[in-house]
């Protein structure tokens, strides 16, 4: 068995071998790999007792649960209407010519992917991005940089 | 008795802070309250609430008790008990602070609710943009757990979590993701407390509400009731952001006019206050004193975005609207369609490729989508539509 295949049989033992269990399952896999990959998607149907479509549909509605490959880390921006009005798009700006990416796109290293967010539920201290499940509140660009730059350094 | 009920429409309230929903009472912590709680029948419980007056603070407001009263009638070899903690509603936090401080009143307001309609599991749907508080959250439901199993309370709480979709917070679409599927809305009728999680009979209320129903069995329903007006019992947590020198959160009483939400919030050039979030109200500066902040006036789950005359309201119709184009299931045409038609109608008419009157025929597209969308996400883009249309037409044209 692949890695992910292991990580799958040990998620359904968790969680169950129902359809209730696919979104637990789903974001199992996310957290470790940060993407649904077609492998994954399959080997959770088959576990499950799903067709692979299934999976594939309920997947793809979710905007954490990724099927496109991402890199290591991934960093969102929260661009709703309080996060705009506090400075979201300076935020955007400096992380994109910092990691030489635009939105949506992957570092050359793999190390990080950038994305936008719909209100992330800090409209009091914006503006805010999360990387993986960390949230970082109340940030400047410089402050934005340095956090991603702690983040590098921990990623191989 | 006849008089009670003529509704005082003119009642308004001053501008007053409470503070039930964060307090604590030692003497009586949450799973006190429960233990204290389950000695009554569970049919004097539904009529406490129903006396409390209280209606749910997510948004739609629904009576609680009623609510209750419903799902209990139902039978059924299962039922549920579900936490709605899939706050996604931009400008919209009080849930997380909520579940961060007092995360124990909501278990108590689940188990109690639990114990009244005959549920022995109960499930707290938590949106993923709050994946950060999972493990802290679990360990204080873990003890909870125990805590029940020792007053040999027969209720579980689980955790599930959502993967950031909007309008998963709708009650039907949240089910729809517990079942491990596309979180798209399903048809009412059924109601959840006929056929909802497994489409079994559950009550699903939102956090603060849970709170609430814990609140009033604590204190019983006439403190409670004692707070509000006759359509809007009671105080409620507020979402304060926007240009505002004191952002964050405010437990306040229900009845207040906006021009005393103005004066103590804002920042002395208020030109608008959004109540309700991106899918409630566009209220304009000259329409502040006439405004109450209720079920009477404008109900909101919490969210209040102020805005001062430096803003752009083409620039916030413009965000909301790319929010909901983003977040609309894609289901139902009214709202998949109505929502782009919209985005990009406004902006034609920014750039001059449409009239002006073109404003009018958008407005008539949000009628539609108001009568012909399936869920409340598409029904409410007439709200801020039309409110910022109609009191900021010249910021939309020019």
């Amino acid at each position: 068995m692949t890695n992910t295949e292991v990580l799958i049989h040990e998620l359904v033992e968790k969680h169950g071998r129902t359809r209730n269990a696919l979104m637990p399952v789903l974001q199992g896999v996310v957290t470790r790999e940060k993407f649904l990959s077609e492998e994954a998607m399959i080997a959770i149907a088959h576990e499950l007792d799903l067709s692979a479509a299934d999976v594939y549909g309920t997947a793809s509605f979710y905007t954490f649960l990724d099927i496109k490959p991402r890199g290591k880390n991934i960093i969102r921006v929260c661009k709703t209407i309080s996060c705009h009005m506090q400075g979201k798009d300076a935020i955007i700006k400096a992380i994109e010519e910092h990691l030489m990416v635009k939105i949506g796109e992957t570092s050359p290293n793999k190390k990080f992917t950038l994305l936008t967010a719909n209100c992330l539920g800090w409209c009091h201290k914006g503006p805010v991005m999360l990387i993986n499940d960390d949230v970082f509140p109340s940030i400047t660009p410089e402050k934005a940089i340095e956090i991603i730059e702690e983040f590098a350094k921990k990623t191989n | 008795m006849l008089k009670e009920e003529i509704p005082d429409k003119m009642e308004q309230k001053q501008l007053k802070k409470i503070d039930i929903i964060f307090g604590w009472d030692e003497k009586c912590t949450p799973i006190q309250v429960v233990e204290k709680t389950i000695k009554k029948t569970p049919e004097s419980i539904i009529l406490d609430m129903i006396d409390s007056g209280l209606k749910g603070r997510g948004g739609a407001g629904f009576p609680t008790g009623l609510k209750w009263k419903f799902a209990r009638n139902e039978e059924s070899d299962m039922k549920y008990v579900i936490c709605n903690a899939d706050e996604g509603e931009p400008g919209t936090f009080k849930d997380r602070e909520i579940l961060d401080k007092v995360s124990e009143k909501v278990f108590a307001g689940m188990a109690i609710c639990g114990y009244v309609i005959g549920a022995r599991e109960g499930y707290i749907y938590i949106r993923g943009e709050y994946n950060f508080m999972l493990t802290t959250l679990q360990k204080k439901i873990d003890i909870f757990n125990q805590q029940l199993q020792d007053l040999k309370v027969d209720f579980h709480v689980f955790l599930r979590s959502g993967s950031g979709a909007y309008v998963c917070g709708e009650e039907s679409a949240l089910f729809e993701s517990m079942e491990g599927k596309r979180g798209e809305p399903r048809n009412k009728p059924p109601y959840p407390t006929v056929a909802g999680y497994n489409n079994k009979p559950t009550v699903i209320n939102n956090v603060e509400t849970l709170v609430y129903t814990s609140e009033i069995c604590r204190m019983g329903p006439e403190q409670f009731k004692a707070l509000g007006t006759n359509n809007s019992r009671g105080s409620k947590v507020f979402s304060v952001s926007g240009d505002t020198p004191i952002a964050g959160i405010y437990e306040l009483e229900l009845g207040m006019s906006l021009k005393a939400f103005v004066d103590d919030f804002g920042d002395g050039d208020t030109k608008s206050v959004q109540v309700g979030g991106a899918s409630g109200y566009c209220v304009p500066r000259k329409k502040f004193n006439e405004t109450i902040i209720g079920f009477e006036g404008i109900p909101t789950g919490g969210s209040m975005m102020i805005f001062n005359s430096s803003r752009s309201m083409y620039n916030v119709l413009h965000d909301y609207l790319e929010f909901f184009t983003e977040e609309s299931c894609g289901q139902c045409t009214p709202c998949r369609i109505g929502c782009q038609q919209l985005l990009k109608g406004i902006e034609a008419v920014k750039k001059g490729e449409r009239p002006p009157s073109y404003l009018d025929d958008l407005k008539k597209l949000t009628a539609t989508m108001k009568i012909a969308a399936k869920c409340g996400l598409g029904q409410s883009v007439a709200n801020p539509f039309t409110s910022i249309v109609d009191n900021f037409r010249e910021e939309i044209i020019y």
